[in-house]
């Protein structure tokens, strides 16, 4: 090495500004590992919304039936889920409730059950909500016509109730997309998890954290303007 | 054709219905008339049974409704109903709400339903309406699709409660034309209305009904010119 490149390395104002790009390199370095995570938490996010529709259909139509038996229990799933800390159910599933039931549950695993269920009752109250905002005639017009309870609810209340649905629904996918966050307790390696490792090895807080909450809000982002599109989309239709 | 027999229907503590009792035969043409509240609506609903009666017994074409082993829904099918405020739907063409139910419940083919669907349009003049959405039709138009498709299941009966009073005054004409039709044609109706003109010219009988009760009842003539019961004849005078 010359004199001279020794000399500008020694320089403390050189290595003030390495030590000030410091944050920055470790973030762009690490950039892609957590865009990695950043995905899992879109997979998480996206199957747990899939599975808490489902959930949220049947436990929203529980909610409104004609049998108490179903309503009772469509009460308990939505008052536990939607009265517990979402933290809390993680730790209790992974820890507790799944390993009695399956073999050796993966933290990935664990966050897509945790997180279907935990929607799955915030959905069940869209959906019964959706419902009861469909015109009551319509019921009684399907009725009419000689088609029973779920005929008429499935070729004339839903249709009409998943309209009302959706904004909701989109907004309950954005909820969920930040409470992915949580289960990072449990080390499945989604964008918070990466974000605490690149953390601890580094100790760039501003620039790490930062730079992990700027893609949550680039995720949410993108999700509200898709959501805002199909309302409008909705509307006009 | 329908059969009465002591009808009795309550909402918690409110007693609505307070024993009806009727018969109408085929093809005959009842108005029922009355003061508001005074149960009509709730009369028409409990004989297809959009409400649950207290006591009492309906018999359609000789089946008991209300016993437990009759299918409801194969009732409901010969009994067609239209409502005051239409109640199409609204994610439906006019012609989809009309073969929904013919297609998706009888198992109708597409094809055969399409046709009974124009054929019933050309009956209530709509036929170029058939793909347009309710939302875009005129209360009138809506009301005379609301009828073609309870036609479509081919009942044996019809319910009307109060299918005009919703409507501006230009497009009631061109629904009681069709339900004038539709009389003469033999369906078999009971109906709901404020339209004494109607009641007077295409009625067989009609039913005056008070606070729960058929208080009066008779040839359409007869109630109009000589009502007997004093209550009959103070509404009469407040309507006519
Ligand atoms: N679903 C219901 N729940 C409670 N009360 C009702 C219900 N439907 C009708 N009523 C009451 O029953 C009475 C009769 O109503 P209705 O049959 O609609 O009368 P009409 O059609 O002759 O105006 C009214 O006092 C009304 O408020
Ligand atoms: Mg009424």
């Amino acid at each position: 090495m010359s004199v001279t490149a020794l000399n500008i390395i020694t320089n403390t104002g050189i290595i003030d500004y390495l030590t000030s790009i410091r944050g920055y390199v470790v973030l762009t370095s690490h950039l892609l590992y957590l865009l990695e995570g950043a995905l899992l938490t879109l997979k998480i996010t996206a199957l747990s919304v899939f599975f808490g529709m489902i959930l949220g259909l049947i436990f929203g139509l529980f909610k409104l039936s004609g049998s108490r038996i179903l309503r009772f229990i469509a009460a308990i799933y939505i008052d536990f889920f939607r009265g517990t800390p979402l933290f809390v159910q993680i730790l209790l599933m992974y820890f507790g409730v799944l390993p009695l039931i399956m073999d050796k549950p993966s933290p990935f695993e664990a966050a897509v059950i945790t997180c279907s269920i935990n929607s799955g009752a915030y959905i069940a109250e869209i959906v019964r909500a959706g419902i009861q905002a469909v015109d009551k005639g319509q019921m009684e017009a399907a009725r009419s016509l000689g088609m029973n309870y779920p005929q008429a609810m499935w070729m004339v209340i839903l249709p009409q109730a998943y309209k009302i649905v959706i904004p909701p629904l989109i907004n309950e996918f954005i909820m969920l997309l930040k409470d992915t966050s949580l289960v990072s307790a449990i080390a499945a390696e989604e964008l918070t998890q990466r974000g605490r490792l690149v953390y601890s090895t580094y100790y760039e807080a501003v620039w790490v954290w930062g730079g992990v909450a700027m893609i949550y809000l680039v995720m949410t982002k993108v999700l509200s303007i898709l959501g805002e599109y199909t309302e409008r989309r909705l509307a006009t239709e | 054709m329908i059969e009465v027999k002591d009808l009795h229907k309550s909402f918690g503590q409110l007693k609505v219905l307070k024993g009806i009792n009727c018969r109408i035969a085929p093809r005959e043409v009842v108005c029922v008339i009355g003061p508001s509240g005074s149960g009509k609506s709730t009369f028409l609903r409990c004989i297809n049974q959009l409400e649950e009666i207290d006591s009492g017994q309906i018999f359609i074409d000789g089946q008991e409704l209300t016993n437990p082993k009759t299918d409801i829904n194969l009732i409901r099918q010969q009994v067609g109903m239209v409502f005051q405020l239409f109640n199409l739907f609204p994610h439906k063409t006019t012609l989809q709400n009309i073969t929904l139910a013919p297609t998706r419940i009888k198992g109708i083919n597409k094809k055969a339903a399409n046709d009974m669907a124009y054929e019933l349009l050309r009956k209530v003049g709509l036929v170029d309406k058939a793909n347009v959405y309710p939302a875009q039709l005129s209360g009138g138009q809506k009301q005379r699709v609301a009828i073609a498709r309870a036609l479509a299941m081919q009942p044996k009966a019809m319910l009307f409660d109060e299918p005009t009073s919703s409507l501006d005054p230009e497009m009631v004409g061109e629904v009681l034309a069709v339900m004038k039709d539709l009389a003469l044609e033999g369906m078999t109706m009971v109906v709901v209305t404020h339209e004494m003109g109607f009641a007077r010219e295409v009625g067989d009988r009609v039913m005056f009904m008070d606070e729960g009760l058929i208080i009066e009842e008779g040839l359409p003539d007869k109630i109009f010119d000589n009502p007997q019961n004093p209550r009959t004849k103070s509404f009469l005078s407040k309507v006519l």
